[in-house]
Order: C-alpha cells, then sequence, then structure tokens
C-alpha cells in the first residue's frame, strides 16, 4: 500500500458518490455545485497523477478542469439559469430511486467488466480506467433520465469527467492534454448553444421511442 | 481455567456497564438537545429515574391483548441486551467473543425489531398498526444496507466478526480509505433510522401523523413499558458501540492484554460514548423531520453509499493483490 | 507523401480562415468552390505519390480511395450550395452574415472529414471526426427555427455520448498496445498497431472494439442510435445533409473499419463480423420499414441513408475478398447517389416551398427536368441496373448467397422492402395534381449530372485501375 494509490484511489472514489450526488439531486443549482465539486476533485487527481507520474503537461489538464469546469462553467450556468428563468426543478423521466439503482448496476458492471478484462495491466490504471467508466456510464444515465438542457449538460460534462480521468490513468498516454482541450472547446460550445438558442425548457430525452413524434412526421 | 474465568468477568462487566450506562446515554442526548435549545433541560440521571418509576407503576392491559403483547417487552429487551453485549465496547476478546459476528448482531436486531411491530399490532389499534408498518419500511430499507456496511467492513478485514474487525483496523497501516468513509456516512444514516432519532423519527413527539416507535409502543405501560424504553436506549448504546468500534476502535483494551488494560479501555469507551451522544443532540437540533416518504430516499441513499462502499473495497483488494 | 496530405488539409483549413474576413457571399461561395476544387486536385495528386506512414499520417490504398472521394463530392457539393444558399437568401431563409459563415465552415468540415482520413494516430482520427461533428451540428442549426434547434440538440447530445464513448475505446486501445510497443505514442499509431496485431493484450482490444463500435456505430446511424440523422438531416440546409449521407456516414464507417482491421488481425479476439452482420441486418430492416411511414421528403432519404449504411456495414461484416469490394464499392455508389438525390431533393424543395411530401405533387408536370433527375437518382438508389449501386448490392446478395444461403433472405428481404417504399414515395411526387407553388428552380444541377453519370458508368463499366484500387482495399481489410 502506498500513498501514491491512495490519493488516487480517494479522488475517484469522491468521484464517483459525486456522480451518485448528481442522480440523487433534483434541484438545479445543488445539481451544478455538485458538478463543480466533481471537477475540481478531477483536477486534484489530475495533478496528483501528474505529480507522482512527472508528467508535468498534465498540469494543464488539472488547471483548465479547475478552472473551467470547477468555476467558469458553474458560474456562467448559474447566472443562466437566473436569467433565462429555466426551472429550478429537474424534471425526471425515471424516479430517482430506480436511476439510483440502475446506477449502482452500472458502476458493478464496469467494475467487474475493466477489473476482468485488465487483470494485466497495472494497478493503477486498472483502478483508474473501472472507476472512470463507471463515472462515464453514470454521466450517460444522467444524460438519458434528465429532460431539462441544462442537467443534459452536466451530465455531458461529467461523462467528460470520466474520460479524462481514465485517459491520466493511462500511463504515458500521448494527447491526452489536446483531447481535454478539445473537449473543452465542445462544452464550451454546449454553454454557449444554450445561451444563444435560450433552450430554456425540456427537450425530449434521447429515448429513441420519443422521438418518432417530435416533428413532420406524426400528421 | 482463570482465563477463563477472567474472560468470563469481563463479559459480564460489559453485560452490565451497557445496561448501567444506556439511559444515561439517553439523558445526555437529551441535555445536549435541550442546551441547544437554550432550555435547562432535564438533569442527566431523569431517564433512569423515569424508569424505577415505571416498574413501579401498574401495568395496564388493553382487554384483548394476547400473550405476546404482555411477553414481548421481556423478549425485546432480553434480545436487544445480548445484541449489545456482543459488541465490542472497552475490550475485544472477551467470553462472548466467539459469537460477536456481525451476521448475528443483525439477527438478534431483527427478532427484536420483528417482535416489537408484532406488539404494535396486537391490540387492534390503528396507531400500532400505522407504527408497525411504517417501522417494518424502514427496517426493509435500512437492513440492507446495514448489511452491506458489516459487509464491506469484513471484506476488508477478512471476517465477519466484530472483535477481529477492530483489532485489524488497530493493527493495519493508517490509509485514507474512500470505502470505509461511505460505510461509516451509511452506518450512520442506519443508525439514525433504527434508532428513531430524527429525521426518520422524532423521539419526542406523540403527533399521530408522524411518529413510528413511539406509535407502535403507545399502549404500553408501566414494567412494560420500562422494559420496552430501556431496550431503546441500549439499542442506542449498541449503535453508538458499533460506530466506535468499527470506525474509531483506537484504545480498546487488546484481547490479549488482560484485565489491566481494561480501565484504560473503559475510560475510552465512555469519553467516546459521551461525545457520539452529544453529537446526537447537536444532529437532532440542526435538522428538521421529513416526510415519511421521503424516508424512502433517505435510506436509500444509506444503501448507495453502503453499495458503493463495497464496490470501492472490492476494487481496493482485487487491484492491490 | 506529406506535401499532398498537407495541402489535402490545408487547404480547406486555410481558406476557411480566409473566407470567414471576406465579405459578400457571392465572394465568399465563389471561394468556397475554388478551395474545394484545389482540394480536390491535391487528392487526386495523391494518386501520384508513394503510399507510406508517418506517426500522424498514413496514406494507403484504403484511405486514399476515401479521400478523393470526399474531395470530389465535397467540390460538387460546394458548387450545390453556392447557388442553393443564394436562392435561401433571395428567400430570406439565411442571412448574409450567416452565409459567410456557412462557407467557412463548410470548409473546416471538409478540413477536418479529410484530417479523420489520412490520420495514422487514432487520436488524431478522433480529433478530426469530432471536430468534423461538431461543425456539422452548428450547421444542421442554422435556421434557427426551433425544430432545427431541437434537431442540432438532439445531435449534438447523440454524436457528443458516441464521440465520448469512441474516445474510451480510444484509451483502450492505447492500453492494448502498450505492452507491446510500450508508452507514448507508437500504441496509438495506427500502422504500427496493426502490424503488432497479435501482440496486443487480446481483452482489452475486444472491449476497445465494443466500445469503438458503439462510438462510431452512433455516427455511422446504426439502429439502434440512429435518432439523431433524421431530424439532422431534415432540419440543416440541403448541402449538408447530402454532405452528412454522402460524406460524414462514411469517414465514421471508415474510422471503424480501421480497427476492424486490427482486431481480425489478432487470432485470438472477437470476431467483428457477426456482431457487424446483426447491426447492419438491424438497420438495414429497420430502416426499410420505416420507410413506409415518412411525411418528409429529406427524412425519407436519411431513413434511405440508415438503410445502405446497414448494409455496408453488413457486408463488411461477411468480410472475404469480395463482400469488403462490394461494401467498397457500395460505399462510394451510395455516397455519389444519395448526395445527388439530396441536390435534386434540394431543388425540388426549393421549387415547392415545402419539404412535406403531401405539399409535392405532379412534379413531372411543373418540373420535368428535376423530375428525372430524381427518378434517375431514386432509381439508382433502389438497386435498378444499370447503376453503380446494383451492381455493388448484387456483389453483395451474391457473395452472401454463396457463403451462407440462409442469411442472404434478410438483406433481400430489407431492400425490397425499402425498394418498395421508394418507388411508392417517388411515384406521388411524380405524378398527380401539382400542387402550388412551384417556383422556377435557379439552382445549379450539374452536381447532380456528374454524381449520376458517374453512378451510370460506374455500373455499366469499371475502369480496371479502379477495380485494382477496390481490390487492393478490399485485400487490406482482410
Amino acid at each position: 500500500m502506498n500513498h501514491a494509490y491512495d490519493v488516487s484511489h480517494l479522488l475517484a472514489g469522491l468521484m464517483i458518490v459525486a456522480s451518485f450526488a448528481l442522480l440523487y439531486q433534483d434541484r438545479i443549482f445543488a445539481v451544478l455545485n455538485i458538478f463543480a465539486a466533481q471537477a475540481i476533485l478531477l483536477s486534484m487527481a489530475v495533478g496528483w497523477e501528474a505529480w507522482t507520474q512527472q508528467r508535468p503537461h498534465l498540469f494543464i489538464t488539472a488547471a483548465l478542469a479547475l478552472g473551467l469546469k470547477g468555476i467558469i462553467i458553474p458560474v456562467a450556468l448559474h447566472k443562466m439559469i437566473v436569467r433565462l428563468g429555466v426551472h429550478r426543478d429537474i424534471d425526471q423521466v425515471v424516479g430517482v430511486g430506480k436511476t439510483l439503482l440502475i446506477g449502482l448496476a452500472l458502476t458493478s458492471l464496469s467494475l467487474m467488466l475493466v477489473l476482468k478484462v485488465t487483470a494485466t495491466a497495472e494497478s493503477f490504471t486498472r483502478e483508474g480506467l473501472a472507476l472512470a467508466l463507471a463515472i462515464i456510464l453514470l454521466g450517460f444515465l444522467m444524460m438519458i433520465t434528465r429532460r431539462n438542457a441544462i442537467t443534459q449538460i452536466v451530465g455531458f460534462m461529467s461523462l467528460e469527467n470520466g474520460l479524462i480521468l481514465a485517459a491520466t490513468g493511462a500511463r504515458g498516454m500521448p494527447l491526452v492534454v489536446e483531447v481535454s482541450v478539445a473537449f473543452s472547446v465542445l462544452i464550451a460550445l454546449f454553454v454557449f448553444a444554450v445561451f444563444v438558442f435560450r433552450i430554456r425548457e425540456r427537450f425530449d430525452s434521447v429515448d429513441i421511442e420519443a422521438l418518432e413524434d417530435v416533428r413532420g412526421d406524426t400528421k | 481455567m482463570r482465563d477463563t474465568v477472567i474472560l468470563l468477568f469481563g463479559q459480564t462487566i460489559q453485560m452490565f456497564l451497557v445496561l448501567l450506562i444506556a439511559p444515561g446515554i439517553a439523558g445526555i442526548t437529551r441535555r445536549v438537545k435541550a442546551r441547544f435549545m437554550r432550555r435547562q433541560g432535564a438533569p442527566i440521571i431523569q431517564p433512569y429515574r423515569d424508569l424505577i418509576k415505571l416498574v413501579r407503576k401498574e401495568s395496564v392491559v388493553a382487554q384483548n391483548a394476547s400473550w405476546l403483547f404482555r411477553s414481548a417487552p421481556y423478549a425485546i429487551l432480553a434480545f436487544t441486551w445480548v445484541a449489545a453485549a456482543l459488541v465490542p465496547t472497552f475490550a475485544s476478546g472477551l467470553m462472548f467473543n466467539w459469537a460477536a459476528d456481525a451476521l448475528a448482531l443483525v439477527a438478534l436486531l431483527g427478532a427484536a425489531r420483528a417482535l416489537l411491530a408484532l406488539a404494535g399490532m396486537d391490540v387492534g389499534t390503528s396507531f400500532g398498526g400505522i407504527g408497525s408498518s411504517r417501522e417494518m419500511m424502514i427496517a426493509t430499507l435500512a437492513e440492507p444496507a446495514m448489511l452491506l456496511v458489516l459487509l464491506t467492513m469484513a471484506l476488508t478485514a477478512g471476517t465477519t466478526r466484530l472483535p477481529e474487525v477492530a483489532e485489524f483496523l488497530i493493527s493495519a497501516p493508517i490509509t485514507v480509505r474512500v470505502s470505509l468513509a461511505l460505510a461509516l456516512v451509511a452506518l450512520i444514516i442506519v443508525a439514525l433510522a433504527e434508532n428513531a432519532r430524527i429525521p426518520v423519527d422524532n423521539p419526542a413527539t406523540h403527533l399521530e401523523l408522524t411518529m413510528v416507535h413511539e406509535a407502535m409502543v403507545l399502549e404500553y405501560s408501566g414494567r412494560h413499558l420500562a422494559m420496552i424504553e430501556m431496550a431503546a436506549q441500549l439499542k442506542l448504546v449498541l449503535y453508538i458501540s458499533l460506530i466506535v468500534c468499527l470506525f474509531l476502535p483506537f484504545g480498546m483494551a487488546p484481547a490479549n492484554a488482560g484485565p489491566a488494560a481494561w480501565p484504560v479501555g473503559m475510560a475510552v469507551y465512555l469519553v467516546k460514548l459521551v461525545l457520539g451522544a452529544a453529537l446526537l443532540g447537536a444532529w437532532e437540533v440542526s435538522i428538521a423531520k421529513m416526510r415519511v416518504f421521503r424516508v424512502g430516499e433517505f435510506l436509500g441513499g444509506a444503501f448507495v453509499f453502503a453499495f458503493l462502499a463495497i464496490l470501492l473495497a472490492f476494487v481496493t483488494r482485487e487491484v492491490l493483490n | 507523401m506529406m506535401t499532398s496530405v498537407a495541402l489535402v488539409i490545408g487547404i480547406p483549413f486555410v481558406s476557411a480562415a480566409v473566407l470567414v474576413l471576406v465579405p459578400g457571399y457571392r465572394i465568399s461561395a465563389a471561394g468556397n468552390v475554388l478551395a474545394m476544387f484545389a482540394t480536390f486536385l491535391a487528392g487526386v495528386s495523391l494518386l501520384f505519390v508513394d503510399a507510406g506512414a508517418s506517426s500522424y499520417f498514413i496514406i494507403d490504398d484504403m484511405n486514399i480511395l476515401f479521400i478523393i472521394l470526399n474531395t470530389l463530392v465535397g467540390f460538387t457539393t460546394s458548387v450545390f450550395s453556392a447557388s442553393y444558399i443564394s436562392h435561401e437568401i433571395e428567400t430570406g431563409k439565411l442571412t448574409p452574415q450567416f452565409v459567410r459563415f456557412y462557407h467557412a465552415m463548410f470548409l473546416g468540415m471538409m478540413g477536418a472529414m479529410n484530417v479523420a482520413l489520412t490520420a495514422n494516430n487514432i487520436g488524431l482520427m478522433w480529433v478530426g471526426l469530432e471536430l468534423s461533428t461538431l461543425i456539422t451540428v452548428v450547421m444542421v442549426g442554422i435556421y434557427r427555427t426551433p425544430s432545427a434547434i431541437e434537431a442540432s440538440w438532439k445531435y449534438f447530445i447523440l454524436a457528443s455520448v458516441g464521440i465520448s464513448l469512441a474516445f474510451f475505446g480510444t484509451i483502450l486501445i492505447y492500453l492494448a498496445g502498450q505492452k507491446a510497443l510500450g508508452e507514448g505514442a507508437p500504441a496509438m499509431t495506427w500502422n504500427l498497431l496493426q502490424a503488432a496485431a497479435p501482440q496486443l493484450d487480446v481483452s482489452l482490444l475486444n472491449l476497445a472494439f465494443v466500445f469503438l463500435l458503439i462510438g462510431y456505430g452512433t455516427k455511422v446511424g446504426l439502429a439502434p442510435l440512429h435518432a439523431w440523422l433524421p431530424d439532422a438531416h431534415s432540419e440543416g440546409p440541403t448541402p449538408i445533409s447530402a454532405v452528412l449521407s454522402g460524406l460524414l456516414l462514411n469517414v465514421a464507417l471508415y474510422a471503424l473499419l480501421r480497427f476492424k482491421m486490427i482486431v481480425s488481425a489478432h487470432p485470438d479476439a472477437i470476431q467483428p463480423g457477426p456482431i457487424m452482420i446483426v447491426m447492419g441486418l438491424i438497420s438495414l430492416i429497420f430502416a426499410a420499414f420505416m420507410l413506409y411511414q415518412r411525411r418528409d421528403i429529406k427524412r425519407l432519404f436519411a431513413y434511405s441513408s440508415i438503410e445502405h449504411m446497414g448494409l455496408i456495414t453488413f457486408a463488411f461484416g461477411m468480410g472475404g475478398p469480395l463482400a469488403n469490394f462490394a461494401g467498397l464499392l457500395h460505399m462510394a455508389m451510395h455516397s455519389l447517389t444519395k448526395s445527388a438525390i439530396f441536390f435534386a431533393v434540394g431543388h425540388v424543395a426549393q421549387a415547392k416551398g415545402t419539404q412535406r411530401i403531401a405539399g409535392i405533387r405532379g412534379l413531372s408536370v411543373t418540373h420535368p427536368s428535376l423530375a428525372i433527375g430524381l427518378a434517375v437518382g431514386v432509381f439508382a438508389i433502389s438497386g435498378l441496373p444499370p447503376f453503380g449501386v446494383f451492381m455493388s448490392e448484387f456483389l453483395i446478395i451474391t457473395t452472401t448467397f454463396a457463403r451462407a444461403p440462409w442469411l442472404v433472405i434478410f438483406p433481400a428481404f430489407g431492400l425490397l422492402v425499402a425498394f418498395g417504399a421508394l418507388l411508392w414515395r417517388l411515384q406521388e411526387l411524380l405524378f398527380g395534381e401539382p400542387t402550388e407553388p412551384s417556383h422556377k428552380v435557379s439552382a445549379s444541377s450539374v452536381p447532380l449530372i456528374i454524381h449520376l453519370g458517374l453512378v451510370l458508368i460506374a455500373g455499366i463499366y469499371l475502369p480496371p485501375t479502379l477495380v485494382g484500387w477496390f481490390e487492393r482495399a478490399a485485400e487490406l481489410l482482410k
């Protein structure tokens, strides 16, 4: 047992807890706060990885996570919610209890899967990857079960937190920084889109059942 | 032979210790709550006086009450007392250590709860029925979480026997473990629910719509009520001891230290208990009771935490070995 | 080699940057056409350079075809969009400021697709695909009507999820290659991964392929991950629908094929074939039935794209030189035909002022030349001889019949169902009492003629050099 492992385990574990908190919350400001907390945890995890593996360029990713996703975007979304008058309560397609149970099942699945598949890899990678996949799937779940545009963005950003965690966990992977920058651009666009187009109310979920009656094809 | 006697002696001390301090712990919690509310509050020994008074009084039993109603308080007290005697308190390695299994504990408490719920329904009043049904709802949500917490500990320590878990945690190098922190949160939530504390239930209320535990015991009086109250107080001590034993075992007298280490262990234990009781009081003042319908979500949270704890414990085990 | 690659990627990006600064939509439209023509020439120049690979880029028989196809369709679409978009300005659906960005974004998207096609680094490939997706998202929402915004939002969400899963798959591929190739860039370089495929960590490789299949499969439009596709096609400007169907789906499938090549080079890895067969058939048959319920002309052909991507995926799932050959040919033919159809549909929608099929009747009376163009396109896409699509479909069916006769029922069934739906819709569009309004069509029909002409020629006579490339690419795919 060593401290390098302990700290990354702690941070990744807390990120998972934050993902569950996101699924549990039904108030939009609380969701933003939890997301900011998760982003800060991510930046700490990436920073820790940069420190222990001596990959200083990862500090850029950490700083990006902290500045953009930990501070700027939550604040911007917060203001936007106030300005656009978005509903403060979140519409849920699936109830909280069921969502949490599905979340637990997804988490177990990803842990079992990754730990089994990566039996020969080193412990850092295995753990990082397993927890990251869980965070990704939970973000996915959040996007599916919430109808509000802002929570869908938060779900996507939380999913992306998992991706960055996975990418930093893979030792020596090139392009991680570039990809994290690319993702940041993507997210900024998301937020921009909400603002510009004033996407205020619900959108139909990614549930395919609901898609056919959207428009054009029904009459 | 001499060892056995000593261990038996130690076990006896523990049995009577928990019985003796249980009302006091309840008194401390009440006192702390009162003080936070800027009230004088009853003295800490008030619960002792109440119990003595109740024992002296006549026990009034409804006409249609069955034998179950009359015998349940004795059984409930017995089950709870045995359970409280099993949890390692001031020393590990006492006489009943072999039986101090986490699963046995859950089973004993479950039996006591089932009896209480049956007794609540026995007389056939509507309050008793409501209380029992709510109690069982809470139990079905809390027990899986409780079991998961105990399994997390077992997975970390490699055994389900509480004294060994405690010893493992004392001896293991200090590490940061999210799983243990999550298990602690889950266990605290379960403990609040099981002891009918705020925000799940309010021990001080007799408001029809909200009470759970109090509704079940509404028909009891006299010595029966004294036993039920005693059992509830013991249960509180038990849970605080359990949390302390699993998450703060430091200061407990080790199995091989002998009686000489007991006084220190006992002093540390009492300090921890008093702190726990005071914290509980502070918590109860600072939070409002939930609607009964939200209890499911609250306990669901405990279940999620406990499940995550076991998953993370599993990951650590898997990855590091 | 590097010069040509640099040109193929550089010209679109540099001209995009220039076009943003150019005022006046006519100049920028001309600039777009010019830049795309230059890119097409750069793409063709790849034929005359030696194949090779650097750490970031690769040119081999596999992608050279895709690059030329991409730049050709990009060029013709730029010609089409020049006239199409000026009509949109005249009718006031778009403002000149938006059009400035439209042309710049079009070039940016083409550049990003070329990056994805030439990339040897799997991370770079991912970046190219992400970028092109993002740009198309913006372009789908360019009309800013509520339904356009909703379509682009849905596209955004689904594509992002797909792209995230693909990225996770990319990480897994890197980890699978790490043991054999060491830490750092080599484990992300496609040709090294391909060469070292038998030494890769097999379980990681399997998991990676599943993620990549779902991730890039979303972008290919395979059912059940197709939900974004009909909306994005029907709400965006028609040139974008043409590029989405004709090119972006191909590029996503190309990325998937690159990974399939790695996976099938490992002896113990999962067989990608059966999974792709199943996904392909589900998409094919599902989309074929969905064709019957469409009431929007662009959604109709969007579902037809899903159907054809399903058929192509099925062909690559079958594998073997002949099926792969047929799959590649079908990709090329579908790309040309479908973009031609969208050109025609764009004309039709502008002529009738609506995309609703109920509002488009009697085209053969009011716009005979357009009706012929549309009819030829639909005949070609339904797989009627003598068009190229017939040939590739014929090859797919016969090779399936030779190797797994019972399996042939499914694609044949799907194709027949789709055939019926398309012809039924076509006669609704062409005949009957002409509906009002009816405008004159001003947009250029040259791209339409070029595409359909190419498809016709390919159906009658495929030059041996072209066959040679297809065969070599099919050989690479195994």
